[in-house]
């Protein structure tokens, strides 16, 4: 679809004032967030705050009750967007890796560049392979996902998602359905994509890995942004209360 | 064994002489062959076009009823009536319905070969029944299957394509293929709108020689086709079972 009239330069992301309700339960309840090329964000706050509620909107799988979605400039909230063209140029990698169980790992990541972005089969291989190979894959790539230990599962969820190029790429609490031995080659290979320059909206309950890899931290509570800065400063000096209670009750764990 | 008891226990029965004389008459037999051979060629014909016919519409019809667009409702509702009707309307009452209700209409463009009559009849109602059963099968996928493929950028149909409709079929393949596995003998119906098929070749003659070999001989050719149908669909099952016990790789 055609871009509509409605452009902005700015942000790569830009969330304003985004609500969200399931019956009576107002899940985002004014969420503002912007997010500039090549940033890290983590998303912190308790079980059921709406993390995966936010990711699931800014991806286009819910409709936003109210507020805007600015995305490469364009309010993808319109109505009259393609929301196809819009998640094209977005990844999305869930808790439960969602892999495709029934085609090979090859087959789970060559889908999209040859289904959506129309590449050749050869090609769109050979990248896969190269990706593949990059993160300690390449020997996976013909056997089904369900052969794979959770750690390679989600590792084969995130080269599927970034060999659709993604200008934004956002991540759902990849590590939470993973024993603790296979977290860290996850998380190892989110830091390499940073390196490499990808921008990233993360929700987690690694707060180290927080620590490490985000460049700003929001903490979401009561639906709403109720505060966020750079990594260390949220996490190791929180200016709210709410958000020095969250991190006492999270480190007493 | 049991087997063994009962065939020597029917052989050994005081009537057992007449009844091989009218049903397992071996010069009646080499008689009645060719023709209901020549006549059975029908009803493989029919059941594999069908066959297809059938896919077809069941696949339209499931995948009208699961589209989550409520823009649609008229439509879905239509695919509703069409499953409850059909499903419970028996086949051969379809069949006669169709063979004598087209023809009489005499309208213009509507089919009057007995084939294409018996087609569409099967169709209709076998369309209804596997509808249901494809249907099962695409709501056994998780729904995240679906929010995966969306959010790699596929479309509503390339997901049901690509993702939904792949696992889904598979995993309803053996009660599908029994499904299949009943269509192939229910072809012999078509014969109540005088359709020469099998088990009609097999009547003339029967009624022609007073002896009720041809029948025997008709039930045989079913038989012959149905029992490689019905092992394969066991194999696929227990292949599947296999695969999700012991995650074996195929
Ligand atoms: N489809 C839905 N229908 C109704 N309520 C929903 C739906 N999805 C989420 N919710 C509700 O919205 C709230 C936020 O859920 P969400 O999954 O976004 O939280 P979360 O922050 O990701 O939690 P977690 O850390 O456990 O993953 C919860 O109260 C949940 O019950
Ligand atoms: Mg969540």
């Amino acid at each position: 679809m055609r871009r509509q009239a409605t452009e902005r330069a700015a942000s790569l992301l830009q969330v304003e004032a985004v609500r969200k309700r399931y019956g009576r339960n107002d899940v985002l309840a004014g969420i503002d967030l912007s997010i500039d090329t090549g940033e890290v964000v983590c998303l912190i706050g308790s079980s059921g705050s709406g993390k995966s509620t936010l990711l699931r909107c800014l991806d286009l799988l819910e409709r936003v009750d109210d507020g805007t979605i600015w995305f490469e400039g364009v309010d993808v909230t319109d109505p009259r967007i393609n929301a196809d063209v819009v998640r094209r140029r977005i990844g999305l990698v869930f808790q439960a890796y969602n892999l495709f169980p029934h085609v090979s790992v090859l087959g789970n990541v060559t889908m999209a560049p040859r289904r959506v972005h129309g590449r050749r089969r050869r090609e769109a291989q050979d990248e896969a392979l190269a990706l593949l190979d990059r993160f300690g894959l390449a020997a996976k790539a013909h056997v089904f996902p369900d052969s794979l230990s959770g750690g390679q599962q989600q590792r084969v969820a995130l080269v599927r998602a970034v060999a659709t190029r993604p200008r934004l790429l956002l991540l759902d609490e990849v590590t939470s359905a993973l024993d603790p031995e296979l977290v860290g080659e996850v998380l190892s290979m989110v830091a390499e994509l940073k390196d490499e320059g990808m921008t990233m909206l993360i929700a987690t309950h690694e707060l180290s890995f927080a620590r490490d890899v985000a460049d700003r931290v929001c903490f979401l509570h009561a639906g709403v942004v109720h505060e966020q800065g750079p990594a260390r400063q949220l996490l190791d000096s929180p200016r709210e209360p709410r958000t020095r209670d969250f991190l006492r009750r999270f480190h007493a764990r | 064994m049991v087997l063994g008891l009962l065939s020597w226990a029917i052989a050994s029965s005081p009537g057992w002489s007449s009844v091989q004389q009218s049903y397992f008459d071996p010069a009646e037999a080499r008689l009645a062959l060719p023709e209901v051979a020549e006549a059975f060629v029908f009803n493989v014909r029919l059941f594999l076009v069908a066959e297809v016919t059938i896919l077809a519409v069941a696949l339209v019809v499931a995948v009208i009823r699961v589209l989550p667009s409520p823009a649609l409702m008229p439509l879905k509702l239509v695919a509703v009536v069409y499953t409850d009707v059909f499903r419970g309307t028996p086949t051969i009452l379809v069949i006669f319905l169709v063979g004598f209700g087209f023809p009489a209409l005499r309208l213009e463009g509507v089919p009057t070969s007995y084939f294409t009559l018996g087609l569409i009849a099967l169709t209709l109602s076998y369309g209804a029944y596997v509808a249901e059963v494809v249907r099962a099968g695409i709501q056994s996928v998780h729904p995240s299957q679906v929010s995966s493929a969306r959010a790699l950028g596929l479309t509503y149909g390339q997901a049901m394509r690509l993702v939904v409709l792949p696992q889904g079929l598979r995993r309803v393949m053996p009660p599908l293929l029994n499904d299949f596995v009943s269509l192939q003998k229910d072809t012999a119906l078509v014969s109540v709108i005088g359709l020469v098929e099998a088990l009609r070749a097999a009547q003339v003659r029967a009624s022609n020689d007073f002896n009720f070999t041809p029948y025997v001989v008709a039930a045989c050719f079913f038989i012959a086709v149905t029992v490689p149908i019905a092992r394969f669909a066991d194999w696929i099952a227990l292949r599947q079972l296999r695969r999700e016990q012991g995650r074996v790789l195929g």
